[in-house]
């Protein structure tokens, strides 16, 4: 026990020392009731009814795996290991909804319990009750530091990820039929995306030789000046292009905020639905449809 | 030469391949305009594709150019814009009206096709 101690606080202070043999003993104790100890820990997260999207077995089982972790980072000093199961863990329980407030919550659980049993186990001799609540408080709250942080972590890297995925599929240019785009725009167009937007739309016009491109609108909550100027250089720069372009999917509220505004949009086309834009552009590109040939023969 | 002229049937093409300098234009003009009332040209074609920058003083040669085409009978299409100098324009609020573009030549001579004949012809 000396031995051990002296390596595992790699230090000279005689106070560090002491600490470190606590820390040891304390340790020792947290092991060997173990079982007890996760157990209180598991009935008080499920009275506060904190991970209540996850069923018992599953709390049991991932918080003896934290409880591990810990007494290991409390013996070791070293939070890396602690560190990298609570990502591995954030990760697992981020996509289920599992909240920061509960994370939080479950860590400091584990803290008080464990000094609750630290209290009932020394309540005889206050000094040393002392010494170990000395020796256990730094560590403890510095894990419980780690923990939060990790799962706060991880959760901005999920949320960053997300957010990338989205402004890649944001805009999407697809082809109808030969020579005939569809660009449906769906969210909220600020200056960077109606840019992207834009240069995507034409580099799809001269990839896919377009004459007629639907922009569709429907997903477009509300219009301002600024997007429905971005709108009129979308169209504008794709006729330069050489395609012609309809818009479609102007809402009731849409076409009167635009009305209010003086936008002029007489220089767009525009068609009420998707459905009535396509048929649209296949009259522009000079397709007649089904119906207007049986209506001819 | 930065502009290089050929005849296809009844229309010019025009192809600019690099920036153009005010007398290059006024020559370009004076060419076009012979060569259309020589060949009876009833189209010009003006490929664009080589130009970097289409800036206001190149928006108003091309203009001007359709202009006089159109008194000497033939009408002009612009071609081969490219993506990056469409957006730089509608930035600078330049266009081309009334000179209509069109995304290349195979477009340019379907839409000068229907324009002289009258009809509407699918594709080319």
């Amino acid at each position: 026990m000396e031995t051990q101690a002296t390596t595992a606080a790699q230090s000279s202070g005689a106070g560090d020392e002491v600490n470190a043999q606590l820390l040891i003993e304390l340790v020792g104790h947290l092991r060997s009731n173990r079982r007890s100890l996760t157990e209180e820990w598991v009935g008080r997260v499920n009275s506060e009814q904190l991970l209540s999207v996850m069923t018992s077995e599953e709390i049991f089982s991932e918080l003896t795996a934290v409880y591990d972790n810990y007494v290991d980072a409390l013996e070791t000093g070293s939070v890396e290991t602690l560190q990298a199961y609570a990502r591995d863990l954030s990760e697992r329980i981020i996509p289920r909804g599992v909240e920061t407030r509960e994370v939080v919550g479950i860590v400091l659980l584990l803290r008080d319990v464990l000094a609750r049993s630290l209290f009932v186990k020394y309540e005889r001799d206050g000094q040393l009750l002392n010494q170990i609540l000395d020796a256990y408080e730094p560590a403890a709250n510095r894990i419980a530091v780690t923990v939060s942080v990790s799962f706060v972590e991880e959760r901005e890297r999920v949320i960053r990820e997300q957010q990338e995925s989205i402004q890649e599929l944001s805009t999407p240019v697809l082809q109808v039929r030969e020579r005939l785009l569809i660009l449906p725009i769906i969210g909220v167009l600020d200056s960077q995306r109606a840019r992207q937007l834009t240069e995507q739309l034409l580099h799809a016009i001269r990839t896919n030789r377009a004459k007629v491109v639907v922009v569709d609108i429907t997903g477009v909550a509300t219009i301002d000046l600024t997007v429905a100027n971005h709108l009129f250089h979308t169209v504008e720069a794709s006729r330069l292009m050489g395609a012609s372009v309809i818009v479609t999917g102007l809402s009731s509220k849409i076409a009167q905020t635009l009305v209010d505004l003086d936008v002029d949009l007489s220089m767009i086309r525009t068609v009420g639905d998707l459905q009535g834009g396509l048929e649209e552009a296949e009259r522009v590109m000079g397709y007649r449809s089904a119906g207007a040939d049986s209506a001819d023969g | 030469m930065s502009v290089l002229i050929s005849r296809q049937g009844d229309y010019l093409i025009a192809s600019v391949v690099s920036d153009l300098s005010d007398s290059q234009v006024v020559a370009l003009r004076a060419e076009l305009g012979e060569r259309v009332g020589d060949l009876r040209a009833t189209g010009i074609i003006v490929d664009v594709g080589g130009l970097d920058v289409i800036d206001s003083f190149v928006a108003r040669s091309l203009r001007s150019i359709a202009l006089t085409m159109r008194l000497r009978g033939a009408e002009t299409v612009v071609v081969g814009i490219q993506p990056e100098v469409a957006i730089a324009m509608v930035q600078f609020d330049l266009d081309l009206d009334p000179i209509h573009s069109a995304l290349d030549i195979d477009e340019a001579f379907s839409l000068l096709d229907q324009w002289t004949e009258g009809t509407p012809e699918d594709g080319r």
